[in-house]
């Protein structure tokens, strides 16, 4: 194995755009990544995406797996998958473990685009089989074709419980609702009407505090909840159901970044514990880049946006200034701003912020 | 097969070849390639392992080899993923009991 140029953690929207836009300035790239096919989580995403008008809008995710996945043959970028990095090491390099092989290699320069996990919810019960991720059965579905259950109640009505509960539809799966804490949805309203449409209920400021079964779970106890999210008594409901999917949001994967003595930052609005960057994706260690929901948790959008300059900049810091990746950095940080200027992403530009006060 | 989605609105399946394995002993069919634990789910087996401490019956959760709730022992090999791992013909799956028994 030759060391790279740039390798690249990740083979999700992020990484794979830091990874094409690196190689076609001229860069030796790598790409590592855990699953048998690339893509990421967009191999199980049919919805079409917003994204901005240059890049992939109203193409499903499914799809723009496929374009991506292409794009890195044609390039003929190496790859390596599926293949785990187990650690980061003192003398900047990395560990693989694939299947039984253990092997180091060492880039100039790393992005890393590891993503995000999906947070666990505290009650009852919680960890009785039924009790699923919401992505976790998005996988189970769209990716392997298996019926996941019979009747879901979904808890969570960000963007992905409500994209979930639609594409549980779609599987033939009967959705019993959808519990969420606060007194509004969380997701965007096109996602939600889909859904209100198909005449799954909503209950807002509701939560739930159990699961019921023996081995498996068999309903659900749910509870409305007063100003302060407490139960209010007497106004239990018990939801039939045989798999409780958590959407409650995700948490940035940065334990190889804590390995390699980056920063990291509490930044709620970015998705709690993100490695300090900078407008270029450089983190605190100056050869080693972020971008994508390990950065802050967005969408696949902004995700491949962010690859793009975090690849462009990983390139500029090994060759020197390029006039081509100045201008791909240039168009990747005004759509952004134009995405990130809706009301629905402002947050992001307020998380970000942050940085440069800590 | 029984289990399995057959008609969707956006997606097609592409599946591998029907393959027999055996969960404790018992003989069930699955597509090759596909993760053990799909195979299991489309099985109607939801219970994968027993926590160690309280033995307290754990399944599948997140479906991309992060949380470590679908440990099984395959074919005599403890704390496998079974969410990740492509399932073999006549692969035998046992349900782990806590931290499993190295061989």
């Amino acid at each position: 194995m030759t060391n790279p140029d740039i390798c690249v953690i990740g083979g999700g929207p992020a990484g794979l755009e830091a990874a094409i836009v690196a190689r076609e300035l001229g860069a030796q790239v790598l790409i590592i990544d855990d699953n048998p096919v690339l893509g990421g989580q967009l191999i199980k995403q049919t919805h079409k995406f917003f994204g901005s008008k240059e890049h992939y809008c109203g193409v499903r995710g499914i799809n723009i797996a496929r374009i991506l996945t292409q794009k890195v043959s044609e390039l003929k970028i190496e790859t390596i998958n599926p293949a785990t990095v187990i650690g980061y090491y003192d003398d900047d390099s990395i560990g693989v473990l694939q299947q039984d092989r253990l092997f180091a290699i060492k880039a100039k320069r790393y992005i890393f685009a590891t993503g995000a996990t999906e947070n666990m919810l505290a009650f009852e019960n919680s960890d009785l089989p039924g009790v699923y991720g919401a992505g976790a059965v998005q996988t189970l579905m769209n990716v392997y074709g298996v019926i996941p259950g019979k009747r879901a109640l979904v808890v969570g009505s960000g963007n992905i419980g409500l994209i979930v509960s639609y594409q549980l539809l779609q599987a033939g799966v009967e959705v019993a609702g959808i519990v969420e804490i606060l007194d509004k949805v969380g997701g965007y309203y096109v996602h939600a009407a889909k859904i209100k449409r198909a005449g799954v209920p909503i209950y807002l400021r509701h939560t739930i505090v159990e699961a019921r079964g023996k081995e498996a779970v068999e309903s659900a106890l749910i509870t409305q909840v007063d100003d302060n999210f407490k139960p209010i008594k007497g106004t239990e409901k018990i939801i039939e159901c045989d798999i409780i999917l958590i959407a409650i949001g995700l948490s940035p994967l940065c334990d190889l970044l804590y390995q390699a003595g980056c920063r990291i930052q509490y930044i709620p609005e970015l998705g709690g514990n993100v490695p300090v960057h900078n407008e270029d994706m450089m983190t605190s260690r100056p050869h080693i880049f972020v971008c994508g929901d390990l950065a802050s948790i967005e969408e696949a959008s902004t995700a491949m946006l962010e690859g793009r300059i975090a690849g462009a900049n990983a390139f500029q810091a090994i060759f020197g200034k390029n006039d081509k990746a100045k201008a791909i950095i240039e168009e990747a940080k005004s759509e952004l701003a134009t995405i990130r200027n809706s009301p629905f992403e402002q947050r992001i530009i307020k998380g970000k912020t942050k940085f440069k006060q800590g | 097969m029984k289990g399995y989605i057959s008609e969707h609105p956006i997606l097609k399946f592409e599946r591998g070849r029907k393959v027999k394995f055996y969960f404790e002993d018992k003989e069930l069919e699955g597509y090759e390639g596909q993760p053990i634990a799909a195979a299991l789910h489309a099985s109607g087996i939801k219970v994968l392992r027993y926590s160690e401490r309280y033995n307290r019956p754990r399944g599948f959760f997140c479906a991309v080899g992060k949380c470590s709730s679908c440990l099984m022992e395959v074919d005599g090999r403890p704390n496998v993923m079974v969410c990740m791992e492509p399932l073999k013909e006549g692969m035998r799956v046992y349900r782990q009991k806590g931290k499993g028994k190295l061989k």
